[in-house]
């Protein structure tokens, strides 16, 4: 199952957004295939019923009321990262070529 | 000798004008300066803490109140939110970001009296055991400069022993306070998951992140956590916190309290000069009158492989956020949108990031996803049902906090498989959100070895006492 092949690697990378180089395609795809082969160990682990756990803190349905509550961050604090601004608004290349 | 006295020690100092805050930030900038070889850090925060440091000052001359860490510096694990400096995470992706607001821990610690005075390096969005991954540059340790502090919080931990400051922050999301603060020999704290705010801290694994402190001693790192732990409305994973402090000032009377040796944690693999230092601490804490058993987790050798799934699926899902457009770096001559995503990611991240994002999508693929993320979270599951049960038998569990002490720089970064199974002893915390801590406990060939303990979830109170007997009774 951990065997990757080239085609393997490259779908991964079209999947995250990321554009490898020949030479990262191969490192990855003997890494990952190692890395697989650890977590392979998991395969002949006796699971019987049990449920698997995807938080630790028991708390379910955390809610507040929905007010608007004053945190002293401005709308400009928070848009002065972003690359392109035009009218207060986070412009982005074309959609479309 | 440390050139600091404790926390509670030098924040009196500071109320009652013994100190100046200022003199205190000065010290601290200047420790930076002169022990700048180690690059533990990335940016001082200095014109921000002399101002704070001078308010402080000032308030006090006006006899206003001004806190329980008064005019006490620390530093920031650079994955932190904090006014002063840019946010970098260690990584290229974030190198030019500008702080738009504060971690939640930060305010707390501010709103206290604490001064923030530095960030500390890291490997890059907190992805290692070394330093090695971070971007910009790696950290050297503080007992050997051919060797790694520990990953991730590696700068925060080397800061710490450097006598940069009395205490900093770090984060754990695999072991990376208590892997460093081991590898430094500083004490290093995980809080139980959810105790403590992670608002404006940057996300790794959402499931197992924790903050917690890096001090020199157990009362320190429990005055820390009494001023950043509990409930808040920016984070809705936080729990209530104990209504009494964290600090003690008693010892725990350790002949009712029964300790399990984790039997997995001392078997093949141990080093042997780490082998021999937890066993002369077991040996006296039982001369101490400590009931001391062997007790076993079958799943904790598990543990590792559980984690190397779900750690990198919710990072592979929390690093989607950087897609270059409203933050983090961005690809300018791209042509169109798709072109300016792929880009931005693909020069922004650095290989360990792009690693683990491969690594959580294959296992997030559909096809792949029950034999992989579910098999995994199923065993997290186990796990924790097998935590529980030795919890009923036990009051803590006791354990090295990694298999070597400090490797050379360089041993592991060629083999990454080698490098997270540095994690190997920490990890199992984290899955299970129990609170852990690793205590110094003398060296093996010059170097720290750190002994961990760990208590049921929310039992940090509990776990603070005895750590602190623990160091009492070993010093």
């Amino acid at each position: 199952m951990a065997k990757l092949t080239r085609n393997d690697v490259l779908k991964l990378a079209k999947l995250a957004y990321l554009d490898l180089s020949s030479e990262e395609v191969e490192q990855f795809r003997e890494e990952l295939g190692e890395i697989l082969d650890y977590v392979a160990q998991l395969q002949a682990v006796d699971i019987g019923t049990l449920e698997p756990t995807s938080q630790v803190t028991g708390l379910t349905n955390v809610t507040r009321l929905d007010e608007i509550i004053d945190y002293g961050v401005n709308r400009d604090d928070l848009l002065k990262n972003v690359p392109y601004i035009e009218a207060g608004q986070i412009k982005v290349k074309r959609v479309l070529a | 000798m440390s050139q600091w006295e404790s926390i509670s020690a030098i924040a009196k100092k500071v109320q009652s004008s013994v100190f100046r805050a200022q003199s205190l930030v000065e010290q601290s900038l200047r420790t930076i300066e002169v022990r700048s070889d180690y690059r533990a850090i990335i940016a001082t925060t200095d014109k921000r803490a002399r101002e704070r440091a001078a308010e402080i000052d000032s308030r006090i001359t006006h006899g206003e109140r001004v806190g329980r860490l008064a005019g006490v510096p620390f530093i920031a694990k650079d994955n932190f939110l904090a006014f002063g400096a840019n946010t970098t995470a260690a990584s290229n992706m974030l190198k030019n970001f500008d702080t738009p607001y504060q971690a939640s821990a930060i305010e707390r610690l501010e709103a206290e009296g604490a001064i923030c005075v530095a960030k500390a390096n890291l490997d890059a969005f907190a992805h290692g055991s070394s330093t090695e991954n971070s971007d910009f540059f790696t950290t050297l340790n503080p007992h050997d400069k051919t060797r790694v502090p520990g990953g991730s919080s590696g700068g925060s931990a080397a800061a710490v022993i450097l006598d940069m400051v009395p205490f900093a922050l770090g984060t754990d999301t695999g072991g990376s306070i208590r892997l460093p603060a081991a590898f430094c020999g500083a004490v290093g704290y995980k809080p139980t998951y959810g105790l403590v705010s992670r608002s404006g801290v940057v996300a790794m694994s959402s499931s197992t992140d924790v903050i917690g402190p890096l001090t020199r001693n157990v009362d320190d790192a429990a005055l820390v956590l009494d001023v950043i732990a509990g409930r808040d409305p920016l984070d809705s994973t936080t729990i209530e916190r104990d209504p009494e402090s964290y600090v003690h000032d008693k010892l725990l009377n350790i002949q009712n309290k029964e300790i399990g040796v984790i039997k997995e944690y001392m078997e093949d693999g141990l080093d042997s000069g780490v082998k021999e230092q937890i066993q002369n601490s077991v040996a006296k804490l039982k001369k101490a009158g400590a009931k001391i058993n062997e007790v076993s987790l079958p799943s904790l050798p598990l543990a590792l492989a559980v984690y190397y799934i779900i750690c990198p699926a919710e990072v592979s899902s929390n690093l989607s956020r950087y897609d270059g457009q409203r933050f983090g770096y961005n690809y300018k001559a791209a042509k169109d949108l798709d072109e300016s995503y792929i880009k931005s990611r693909s020069i922004g991240f650095g290989t360990e990031a792009k690693r683990r994002i491969m690594i959580g999508t294959h296992v997030l693929t559909s096809g792949y996803y029950d034999a992989y993320y579910k098999r995994a979270q199923i065993v997290r599951t186990k796990l924790i049902n097998e935590m529980n049960s030795v919890f009923k038998k036990v009051d803590f569990l006791l354990g090295p906090t990694a298999p070597t002490t400090a490797f050379k720089i360089g041993a592991n970064i060629a083999d990454p498989l080698k490098m997270y199974l540095t994690d190997i002893m920490t990890v199992g915390a984290n899955l299970t959100g129990v609170p852990a801590i690793s205590l110094p406990v003398g060296s093996s060939q010059g170097l720290p070895v750190g002994l961990q303990l760990m208590a049921p979830q929310r039992h940090d109170r509990q776990l603070l006492q005895m750590a602190k007997t623990t160091e009492e009774v070993l010093a």
